[in-house]
């Protein structure tokens, strides 16, 4: 058996019909809530997939494949060595010739220990493959999700991705650890038994292989009613992922909302679908193994009778019959075999269908095709770049226009703070320049570049943007700061927690820098965690400094330390500066005052300060809230 | 970032001392509700290989006998008879998955539940400890590893035991010398399984853990993605994370390998005795000590035991992963939830506090004390040995009806503080009451039912607005919602797509930080609660709309007893009284202005001008 048809008999089910009306009535699983969330498989995605993940290991499998056949053959010699030895080596013995029994002896000696040498490098062997082949799908998964762009991930969920690539990816791996080397083995004694069939007598040969077509008709009819069941399976898995996730993500609130009773009945549901849809798969198994069992015992009992009659009509020899019907039981043997490598199969397909189908979401925000470059900075030039909004509006995927059309310049070196009401925009703004989102309309440009023909280590080059939400990994700080630039040595990490009063606090911490902040940085306070962020920042050192409210769970001494160290750190850089708290604005060049999306009013601190606008009255409310 | 993984923070456990054994035997519970099936199951599965060996032998018999002799009559009979057998067979096949289909499942779905349930009522504490993706291969993988072993190998190696028991019998009947060199390969076996046990065990356990560790990195990297993004870190992630799959890929080789050399083992050692008792048969049958016949009926009874024994191999594996899988779900099912402990000091009858006996009697106090914090210590459980305690006899009162703003500096314990109230965190000595009643003795439930708090990060579930709002009170009047959207001036909710109704955390709506902020503030406060504490729960809002929400929260603050961490003056005037936090004690407390003439410290907080002795509050 060839690669190629390995690959053609692996090869997926297309996304046949597989509505409900497959399944019978009392089969049918309420599908499980999200499903509607899932996207779409391309036809043919799930097979190309997995050609591309064998590809690389054909010689491997060939190999394997060799091993497992002269395996077999070993094995299958066994008896009749020992036929051999009691026709020949028992006489011959009485005969004091010990020539035979001794061969004979040797050679089964010689084939059990073949047989297990073979089978011992055939399991490290396929161990390699298979383990080569699972790396590179979490390799893929991971890639992937990091490439696809947040408005996925908004609505994909984190945990569906999970279950992507824990839960879709063990089922995968069960079938290439278990299903394969059956497969092989079925296949081998199928063949070697059919051959014997039809050498023995071709009428009846033929007529016991022609019931390949009833049960391949039972196949068919399992494959698909288990494609429905198995794909829910996945579905539900997903949905069992995301509500455990949620929950042990929000256990504060959780517990001190008393939500637990109101959770565990929303994830019992979840839990009984997935528990549903696995009760239903072992029981469309069932079925199918009783049936085809039947259907085999049936065809023997047929082919004993014709043989039966054959025999009394003279046109069979009784030896040829009994001989016959003792390898027909064998040839239907591996029904439980098939069914259970058939059982892998379909859940592992139904899994392979749901990560090729991630993996065929192309990002909304993708690589440039054509990377450009931003233009080389002059010798002694500032460090900044120019933005501009060139004609753009932007609505999320929710349809309502968040920014309508407007234009807007930043030149090089200018910090500019962006106030206004709570969901005004001014972060949708800022997420635009660091490209998180392509616009709708328009284009952003740096130094006159389109964002979107920067290819990504270019634009971070460019642009980074300590986002709201001051997001800790579970590491050591000194790891979490180093986002900022991985090749940063401890001294630059040091400086950089320095430059805006992180230090005292980190040092102070039981392992100084290398202390694990634990998940989400739950070790550290939520001011502390705003100053991590902002060292990652710094050490980033980009022309362009986003900062969404980077400051606003400072006490206000440490606010103003900051705020003294950005004076420094922001000279000659661009930057946006989004915050509530007015004193940040007063060290910014200009002030844009956003509201519901529109910039209303565009000046100088002191300009606007003296006027009558909004930011005149904002400023005002502030003054009166101080000291 | 480094790419390499680091050791995860998850308590390892000490590599179990008990036997696989054991640890399957804890899953008795859970396999107790469904014992008839799986023993109907086991029964079929039985009956199905002797079915293998009966249908052979009456194929047999048709053909030797009414074949044989042209006996159609006869022959229909047989046929008739092999027929039945046939179908009774299949039957037997199928019944012995029908059996267990819904039972299995259920009893995995049983066990995703508790550990669901019990993950939900351990103490925050436990959930700092362990990495997520620990918590969540324990609910994913293992379980699914535990149903596979009660589905498969659990059978097997009943049914597999039994017919290897009884084709040793029937060996030992035909012919005992050959017998004997035939099992005698079963005294290496058995010690070669244990050696192998030990270290399939250790190596599956490793496993299972790395795939935690996995999922946990990979959550995060999700999670962060943001984070990622911003600064175009994909690649240092992706490197990370490979070099976590690698890992694991090195375990599951080691695996492969232990399994591989297991295998040999089993597969060649009765092989090779087969052919030592060929040749021995065969020099007996020469010399007329056995007969042909004999010689042939050992031989093929040895060589159809030959899957019963192979198979040890697979199942000795499997059963190591459900054992390993068993242990890790114990962990967390062994943790005490926060409950349990409370019954726990109750029953060994410790004092509850020092306090109790030493400070002020409970019962001295008015019923509408307020809450009052007395002496209270509390240090994280992982804080380096010597350090000061984070709360060091901390003492506050905040009279019933007060709004008390609580201040100091970036990581002095104001968060900490407010997790004490609902027991988030248990004190480690001193007492907190609510009007009067220590908090120790209010049941959990009760308790946070009573204290209603708003986090300093504002967590919205997926669910629509107004099941995210009315949280805070399940059973609030329709108009509580409106009135608390109201105050926290979340009118914004109105215009959204579905209005209150639209879905919106994880997987709904994404919304802006300070409207999340607002929503979480609507939550707080919807149920109208006696006791209030909001951490810091203006830091997203601009000044107009701050300004709003105060004017508002007063309304509700006014009989509300409540506790306000502030960063601003504007926050802080919410307040009755402001409370400063420094150095693990409430080191003055008073009006606001009353604070700025008397506090050096706090005036430097709230103005962040340095005080005349240049000392600074921490
Ligand atoms: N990912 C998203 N998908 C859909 N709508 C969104 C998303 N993020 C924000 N919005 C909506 O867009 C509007 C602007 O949000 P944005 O986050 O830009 O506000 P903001 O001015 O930064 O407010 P805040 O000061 O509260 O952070 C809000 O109405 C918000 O609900
Ligand atoms: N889960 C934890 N485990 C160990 N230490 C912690 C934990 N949470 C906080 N800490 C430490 O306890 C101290 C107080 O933290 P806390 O969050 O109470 O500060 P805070 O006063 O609320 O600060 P902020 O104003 O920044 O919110 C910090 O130094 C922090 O490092
Ligand atoms: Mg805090």
């Amino acid at each position: 058996m060839s690669v190629t048809e390995t690959e053609e008999s692996l090869a997926l089910e297309e996304q046949g019909p597989s509505p409900d009306a497959l399944l019978p009535e009392e089969d049918r699983v309420p599908a499980p809530s999200g499903e509607a969330e899932d996207i779409p498989v391309p036809p043919g995605a799930p097979r190309a997939l997995l050609r591309s993940l064998l590809g690389p290991h054909k010689a491997r499998i060939v190999v394997a494949m060799v091993m497992i056949t002269v395996q077999q053959a070993a094995l299958q010699v066994g008896p009749l060595l020992v036929s051999y030895a009691i026709d020949r080596g028992i006489p011959a013995l009485r005969d004091h010739d010990a020539g035979p029994l001794i061969a004979v002896t040797a050679g089964y000696l010689g084939c059990a220990a073949l047989a297990t040498l073979l089978q011992r490098s055939f399991i490290r062997l396929s161990g390699v493959v298979n383990q080569a082949i699972l790396l590179e799908m979490r390799r893929r998964i991971f890639r992937h999700a990091q490439a696809l762009s947040l408005d996925f991930h908004e609505r994909y969920t984190s945990g569906r991705i999970i279950s992507r690539a824990t839960s879709d990816v063990d089922t995968v791996r069960e079938l290439l650890n278990e299903g394969l080397q059956e497969l092989l083995s079925v296949i081998l004694s199928v063949f070697y038994i059919s051959v014997v069939l039809i050498v023995m007598d071709w009428r009846l040969g033929l007529a016991s292989l022609a019931s390949a077509l009833p049960i391949y008709l039972f196949t068919r009819g399992y494959r698909r009613r288990s494609q429905v069941i198995f794909r829910r399976s996945r579905t539900a898995v997903a949905q069992v992922i995301v509500r455990f996730t949620e929950t042990m993500n929000g256990i504060r609130p959780v517990q001190a909302f008393r939500r637990e009773a109101a959770n565990e009945s929303a994830f019992a549901v979840s839990n009984g679908q997935y528990a549903d849809s696995n009760a239903q798969g072992l029981l469309s198994m069932a079925r199918f193994v009783a049936t085809a069992r039947a259907t085999a015992n049936i065809w023997i009992t047929g082919i004993v009778i014709w043989g039966a009659f054959l025999v009394t009509q003279g046109s069979l020899e009784l030896g040829v019959l009994a001989a016959f019907v003792l390898y027909l039981r064998r040839l239907f043997d591996p029904v439980d075999q098939v069914a259970m490598f058939l059982n892998s199969y379909q859940s592992a397909s139904a899994a392979l269908e749901k990560i090729a189908g991630l993996l065929a979401h192309e990002p909304s925000v993708p690589e440039p095709a054509e990377p450009a470059e931003l233009p080389a900075k002059a010798e002694g030039a500032i460090p900044g770049r120019t933005v501009d909004f060139d004609g753009v509006a932007f609505s999320y995927r929710t349809g309502k226009q968040i920014l309508p059309r407007f234009d807007l310049r930043i030149p090089a070196g200018q910090s500019v703070a962006v106030v206004g009401a709570t969901g005004a925009g001014k972060s949708t703004l800022a997420k635009l320049l660091a490209r998180f989102y392509d616009p709708s309309e328009g284009q952003v440009t740096l130094d006159g570049v389109d964002l979107r023909s920067l290819p990504t280590p270019e634009l971070r080059r460019g642009v980074v943007m300590v986002t709201q939400e001051s997001f800790l990994f579970s590491g050591t700080v000194a790891e979490n700061i180093a986002i900022g630039r991985p090749d940063a040595t401890r001294e630059e990490i040091e400086a950089a927690a320095k430059a805006i009063g992180a230090y005292e606090f980190i040092a102070e911490l039981p392992e100084g820098f290398d202390t694990d902040v634990r998940k989400r940085g739950g070790r550290i306070s939520a001011g502390q965690r705003q100053l991590v962020a902002f060292a990652r920042a710094l050490l980033a050192d980009p022309a362009v400094l986003i900062l969404d409210e980077a400051t606003s769970s400072l006490d206000i001494p440490g606010e103003q330390a900051v705020q003294r160290a950005m004076s420094t750190v922001l000279a000659g850089r661009t930057a946006v500066i989004i915050a509530h708290r007015l004193s940040t604005v007063e060290i910014a060049d200009r002030v844009l005052v956003m509201d519901q999306g529109n910039v209303v009013e565009d000046g100088t601190p002191a300009d606007l300060i003296s006027g009558t606008g909004r930011f005149a009255s904002l400023h005002q409310a502030w003054r009166e809230s101080l000291v | 970032m480094s790419t390499q993984p680091q050791a995860p923070s998850t308590p390892r456990q000490p590599p179990p001392q008990h036997s696989a054994i054991r640890s399957l035997l804890r899953l008795w519970p859970y396999v107790r509700q469904i014992r008839w099936f799986l023993f109907g199951s086991t029964v079929a599965a039985l009956l199905a290989s002797l079915s293998a060996l009966v249908i052979p032998l009456v194929l047999k018999s048709i053909v030797d006998g009414p074949v044989a002799h042209r006996d159609t009559a006869g022959l229909w009979q047989q046929g008739v008879l092999l027929l039945v057998l046939g179908l009774l067979e299949a039957g037997l096949f199928g019944m012995r998955r029908l059996l267990v289909a819904r039972p299995l499942a259920s009893v995995e779905r049983r066990m995703r539940a508790d550990l669901y349930a019990r993950l939900q009522r351990l103490p925050v504490s436990f959930h700092d400890r362990w990495a997520s993706g620990q918590l969540l291969s324990r609910a994913t993988s293992d379980m699914y590893t535990i149903r596979l072993f009660l589905a498969f190998p659990l059978i097997f190696l009943i049914v597999n035991s039994m017919v290897f028991l009884t084709g040793i019998g029937i060996m030992f009947s035909l012919d005992w010398q050959l017998a004997l060199i035939t099992v005698l390969p079963a005294v290496p076996l058995i010690v070669l399984c244990s050696w192998f046990e030990r270290r399939y065990s250790a190596a599956s356990r490793l496993s299972q853990d790395q795939n935690g560790d996995l999922a946990t990195v990979l959550e995060e990297s999700v999670l962060g993605i943001r984070i990622l993004k911003s600064f175009g870190r994909h690649r240092t992630m992706a490197a990370r994370y490979r070099a976590q799959a690698e890992l694991l890929r090195e375990t599951e080789l080691k695996k492969a390998r232990l399994l591989a050399d297991l295998w040999a083992v089993i597969v060649g050692l009765p092989e090779l005795a087969l052919g030592v008792s060929l040749a021995v048969g065969v020099v007996q049958v020469a010399h007329g000590s056995t007969t042909a016949g004999t010689l042939v009926g050992f031989l093929s009874t040895a060589l159809s035991l030959r899957w019963p024994v192979e198979s040890l191999g697979w199942l000795l594996a499997y059963s190591n992963e459900a054992a390993t899988a068993t242990d890790r779900f114990f962990e967390v099912l062994d943790a005490r939830p926060a409950d349990a402990e409370d019954e726990a000091r109750a029953a060994s009858g410790t004092p509850t506090t020092e306090a109790a006996t030493s400070g002020t009697a409970s019962t001295e106090q008015p019923a509408r004390d307020g809450i009052r914090l007395t002496g209270v210590r509390f240090r994280y459980p992982d804080a380096p040995a010597g350090s000061p305690d984070l709360l060091s006899g901390l003492d506050l009162h905040i009279r019933s009806g007060e709004t008390m703003a609580l201040v100091g500096l970036t990581g002095s314990g104001k968060t900490t503080l407010t997790a004490l109230l609902p027991r988030l965190y248990e004190i480690d000595s001193g007492r907190i009451t609510l009007d009067g009643q220590d908090i120790r003795e209010i049941p959990r439930a009760r308790l946070r039912e009573l204290v209603s708090m708003a986090f300093e990060e504002p967590t919205l579930f997926s669910a629509s607005v107004s099941e995210n709002v009315l949280m805070g009170a399940p059973d609030a009047p329709a108009e509580a919602l409106d009135r608390a959207l109201d105050v926290a001036q979340a009118q914004f909710v109105r215009t959204l797509p579905e209005g209150v109704d639209t879905q919106v955390g994880e997987q709904g709506l994404s919304l802006s930080g300070g409207q999340r902020q607002r929503l979480a503030l609507a939550r707080a406060v919807v149920g109208a609660p006696e006791f209030l504490v909001l951490d810091d729960p203006l830091s997203a809002l601009d000044v107009h709309t701050e300004a709003l929400v105060e004017q508002a929260l007063r309304q509700v603050l006014s009989d509300t007893t409540a506790l306000v961490v502030a960063h601003r003056p504007s926050t802080v005037l919410l307040a009755d009284r402001v409370a400063l936090l420094a150095d693990g004690r409430i080191t003055a407390v008073g009006t606001h202005h009353e604070l700025l003439e008397s506090s050096p410290d706090y005036r430097e907080l709230m103005s962040g001008e340095r005080a005349e002795d240049g000392s600074l509050v921490r």
